[in-house]
C-alpha cells in the first residue's frame, strides 16, 4: 500500500473543488483513459486577470484526485501571472509530499494550468508536439516535458523521469534516449552556474514560504524581542516578504532601517538573494 | 479501521485456526533437527513424513513425489531449471503470456541467457487456444509452463488437454497449481503433469512453505544446492513449522472443497451478479464459465482501480486492483492487457476473491457500499459526457 500523507488522504477523501465550472472562462485538459490519469481543470477569471474560482474533473488514483485538489486550492485567488510561477513541486509540497513513482501526479496539475492560462489567453496548447519531440511514444511524453522535470525537479536518474513524467514506464524501448537526454541536460545545468545558486533559485512557492517563516521564527523574532519588539508576517507574493511590525517597533524611528538592514538583509542570506521586505500597516 | 472484509484471498489467506494448532508442538517443544543422530531430533522426522502424506493426498499423489520448498515461487523455478538442466539438448520453452511474474520473469532471464521462449496469447476471454499449443511445442521444448488457474481472473487452463500434447510431443509439462489448490479437485492421477507448484499461504496455510510435486520416474536436478534434506532434491534445514503447517492445510483443503464450490460459489455469484446489476457501465473480466469458484474480476468503466480500493478500505473492504497505479508500475495489468481488456476498463478493474471465511452479511456490505464508491469517483471523472454512467442501471 502506498504511504499517503494524512493530506493526501483528506484531499483524496474530501476533494476541494470537485466538479466542472458551467460558463468556465478558462478550461485545461491533460492526459486520457489510455494513460490511466486525466485532469479537466476549469477557471473562473475576474477582469484583473485574477483566478475567482477553479475546479477540477479528475480520472486517477488517490494522488492523482488529491494532486487536482490541491492544484485548485493553491491558484485560487491568484492572477495568471502568479498562477504561472506554480511548479509542480509546489502542489507537492502542498499535500506534504508525494511518494515518488506518484510525483507524475503533481505534473499532471502543472499541466493542466499551463493548459488554461493558454487556453484562456487563446493560445493552442498543442496535443502533442511534433512526431519527432516525442521521445515516449507509449505515454506520449515529449522531450521538452522531460527537459522541463528534469531542471524543475532536479532529478538526476530515469527511474527519477519515469516517476515524474511516465516516460519509459511503457514498453521501456525509450530508456537509452532518455539517458541519453538527461546527461546533456544536467551537463547544461552544469554549465550554468554554480549548483548553489541553481538550488535557490529553484525554490518553490511553499518552500520560500516555510523557509521565511523558519528564519523570522528562529532568527529575527528572537532579536527584535530582546529590544521589546516583534515582527508579524502578513503575506508572501512571490519574492515580496509582506511583514507588520509590533511592540517596541511600530513607533521606533529606526524601524525602517531594521526592516532593511536587519530583516531583509537575514532573509536574503538565508532564504533567497533577492527578497525584499515590505511593511503593511495592519 | 473499521472490522476487516477480506476479499483478497487470491493474494493471500487466513491461516486456518486449526493449522495453528497444529504448527504449535512444533515451535514450542519438538523443535529438533531431524538430521541429528539424537532420539530427540529424530522423532521430528515423523511430523515431515506426516505432513508429505497429506500433501500427496490432496493431488492423489505419492508421498515421495513431494519435496518441500519456501513457497510457489521457488516451485516455480526449481522445475523449470531442473527440466532444463536435465535435458541439455533441448533449448525451447512454452509458457504463457498471462503467467505469474515467478514463471515470467525467470524465463524472460532464461531467454536473455540464450533459451528460445514461445509465448501463449489468450483470447478476450482468458482462455487458451489448444491449437496454439499444439503448435508451439518442438522437438527441442524442454518444459511447458502453464498456470492451472489464473490468479486474476480465475480463468482455468485446460492442463488435461495440454498434458495429452507434451505427452505425444516428449516436452515437460509443469503446472503452475498455486491459484487452484483448495479451489477446484486437482488429481495428478487424472491430469498427468510432471510438475506442480502449490503455495501454503493461499490455502489458508503459513507463509514460507509450497511444496513442489515431480512425477515419479521424471528426472530432477535440485536449485538449492546443500545438505542431503528432501533426499537432496532441496537443501537446506527443513522448515518444520511450515510443513507441519502445510499439511494441515491441504488436509483441511480437502474437507472444504464442498463448501467451496457450493456456498462460497454462490457468495461470489451474488456478489457479482448484484455489481453489475447495480452498477452501469461494468463488465466481467474472463470466462464466465470455466474458473474458480471463489473469483471474480469486475472492470468499472470512467474510474481507476487503486481509488477505488482506497475507497473501499475506509468501509474495511479488503481487495486488489488490475490498474497501473496500486502496483507502482504504469501500465494496468500483464494480464487484462493480454486479453485486450480496453483500457478504460483495465485501469478500473478490481478483483473479488472469497474464501470459506467470507459471510453473506460481508458480500451485503460489498454490495450495498460499491456503488456509492464507482458513483463519487464517477461524478470526479472527466469522462461521463454521456448522461446517464452514475444513473443504476436498474434497481438492485
Amino acid at each position: 500500500m502506498w504511504d499517503y500523507t494524512d493530506k493526501v488522504k483528506e484531499h483524496f477523501l474530501h476533494p476541494k473543488n470537485a466538479g466542472a465550472i458551467e460558463n468556465a472562462d478558462a478550461v485545461g485538459e491533460v492526459g486520457s483513459l489510455a494513460c490511466g490519469d486525466a485532469l479537466k481543470l476549469y477557471l473562473k477569471v475576474d477582469e484583473n486577470e485574477r483566478i475567482v474560482e477553479a475546479s477540477f474533473e479528475t480520472f486517477g488514483c488517490a494522488s492523482a484526485i488529491a494532486s487536482s485538489s490541491a492544484l485548485t486550492e493553491l491558484i485560487k485567488g491568484k492572477t495568471l501571472e502568479e498562477a504561472k510561477t506554480l511548479s509542480n513541486k509546489d502542489i507537492a509540497d502542498f499535500l506534504g509530499g508525494l511518494p515518488r513513482q506518484k510525483m507524475h501526479c503533481s505534473v499532471m496539475g502543472r499541466e493542466a494550468l499551463d493548459a488554461a492560462i493558454n487556453n484562456y489567453r487563446g493560445i493552442e496548447t498543442p496535443k502533442q508536439e511534433l512526431e519527432g519531440d516525442v521521445l515516449c511514444h507509449c505515454f506520449g511524453v515529449t522531450e521538452e516535458k522531460i527537459r522541463q522535470a528534469i531542471m524543475e525537479n532536479d532529478l538526476t536518474t530515469v527511474e527519477d523521469i519515469t516517476s515524474y513524467t511516465k516516460a519509459g514506464g511503457g514498453c521501456g524501448e525509450c530508456l537509452d534516449d532518455i539517458a541519453e537526454l538527461l546527461e546533456k541536460v544536467r551537463a547544461e545545468m552544469k554549465q550554468n552556474g554554480p549548483a548553489e545558486e541553481k538550488k535557490r533559485a529553484s525554490l518553490s512557492n511553499v518552500q520560500r514560504m516555510q523557509r521565511v517563516m523558519k528564519v523570522l521564527e528562529d532568527e529575527i523574532r528572537p532579536s527584535l524581542k530582546q529590544d521589546g519588539g516583534d515582527i508579524k508576517l502578513v503575506d508572501i507574493e512571490g519574492k515580496k516578504v509582506l511583514v507588520a511590525l509590533r511592540g517596541a517597533c511600530v513607533n521606533c524611528p529606526a524601524s525602517s532601517a531594521t526592516l532593511k538592514g536587519f530583516v531583509e538583509t537575514k532573509l536574503r542570506e538565508l532564504v533567497e538573494p533577492d527578497i525584499l521586505v515590505e511593511e503593511v500597516r495592519s | 479501521m473499521t472490522t476487516v472484509i477480506y476479499m483478497d484471498n487470491n493474494a493471500t489467506t487466513r491461516v486456518d485456526p486449526l493449522v495453528v494448532q497444529e504448527m504449535l508442538p512444533v515451535l514450542e517443544t519438538w523443535y529438533g533437527n531431524p538430521s541429528s543422530m539424537h532420539g530427540f531430533g529424530g522423532q521430528v522426522e515423523k511430523y515431515i513424513q506426516q505432513a508429505r502424506e497429506k500433501v500427496a493426498g490432496l493431488i492423489q499423489a505419492q508421498p515421495r513425489e513431494i519435496i518441500f520448498t519456501s513457497g510457489g515461487t521457488e516451485s516455480d523455478n526449481a522445475a523449470i531449471l531442473s527440466a532444463l538442466k536435465s535435458q541439455p539438448e533441448k533449448r525451447h520453452i512454452v509458457t504463457t503470456r498471462v503467467e505469474h511474474p515467478a514463471v515470467l520473469n525467470l524465463v524472460k532471464g532464461l531467454e536473455e541467457s540464450g533459451y528460445s521462449v514461445t509465448r501463449l496469447g489468450v483470447d478476450r476471454q482468458g482462455c487458451l487456444d489448444l491449437e496454439e499449443v499444439r503448435r508451439a511445442v518442438r522437438r527441442d521444448t524442454a518444459i511447458v509452463s502453464v498456470m492451472a488457474a489464473n490468479n486474476e481472473t480465475g480463468v482455468l487452463f485446460p492442463l488435461k488437454e495440454i498434458a495429452a500434447i507434451t505427452r505425444e510431443k516428449g516436452a515437460l509439462l509443469h503446472a503452475d497449481a498455486v491459484q487452484i489448490m483448495g479451489k477446484l479437485p486437482f488429481s495428478v492421477q487424472d491430469i498427468p503433469v510432471d510438475f506442480l507448484s502449490l503455495s501454503g499461504h493461499k490455502l489458508h496455510g503459513p507463509k514460507g512453505i509450497g511444496a513442489l510435486y515431480v512425477r515419479k520416474g521424471v528426472r530432477f536436478r535440485p536449485m538449492v544446492i546443500g545438505g542431503h534434506q528432501e533426499k537432496g532434491r532441496r537443501g537446506g534445514t527443513e522448515n518444520i513449522p511450515g510443513i507441519v503447517g502445510l499439511g494441515k492445510a491441504c488436509e483441511l483443503a480437502a474437507l472444504h472443497l464442498d463448501e467451496e464450490n457450493t456456498r462460497v460459489r454462490a457468495l461470489r455469484d451474488r456478489l457479482e451478479k448484484g455489481l453489475l446489476a447495480s452498477i452501469a457501465h461494468t463488465r466481467l473480466n474472463g470466462d464466465k464459465d470455466n474458473r474458480l469458484p471463489n473469483t471474480t474480476s469486475i472492470a468499472f468503466e470512467f474510474v481507476e482501480g487503486e481509488a477505488i480500493l482506497l475507497l473501499m478500505n475506509e468501509f474495511g473492504i479488503c481487495a486488489s486492483s488490475g490498474s497501473a497505479c496500486t502496483s507502482g508500475s504504469l501500465e494496468p495489468s500483464h494480464v487484462l492487457r493480454a486479453m485486450g481488456v480496453p483500457f478504460t476498463y483495465a485501469h478500473g478493474s478490481i478483483r473479488f476473491s472469497l474464501s470459506r471465511y467470507t459471510t453473506e452479511d460481508e458480500v451485503d456490505t460489498v454490495l450495498r457500499e460499491t456503488p456509492g464508491i464507482i458513483e463519487k469517483l464517477r461524478i470526479l471523472s472527466p469522462f461521463k459526457e454521456d448522461a446517464s454512467v452514475c444513473a443504476p442501471r436498474v434497481n438492485a
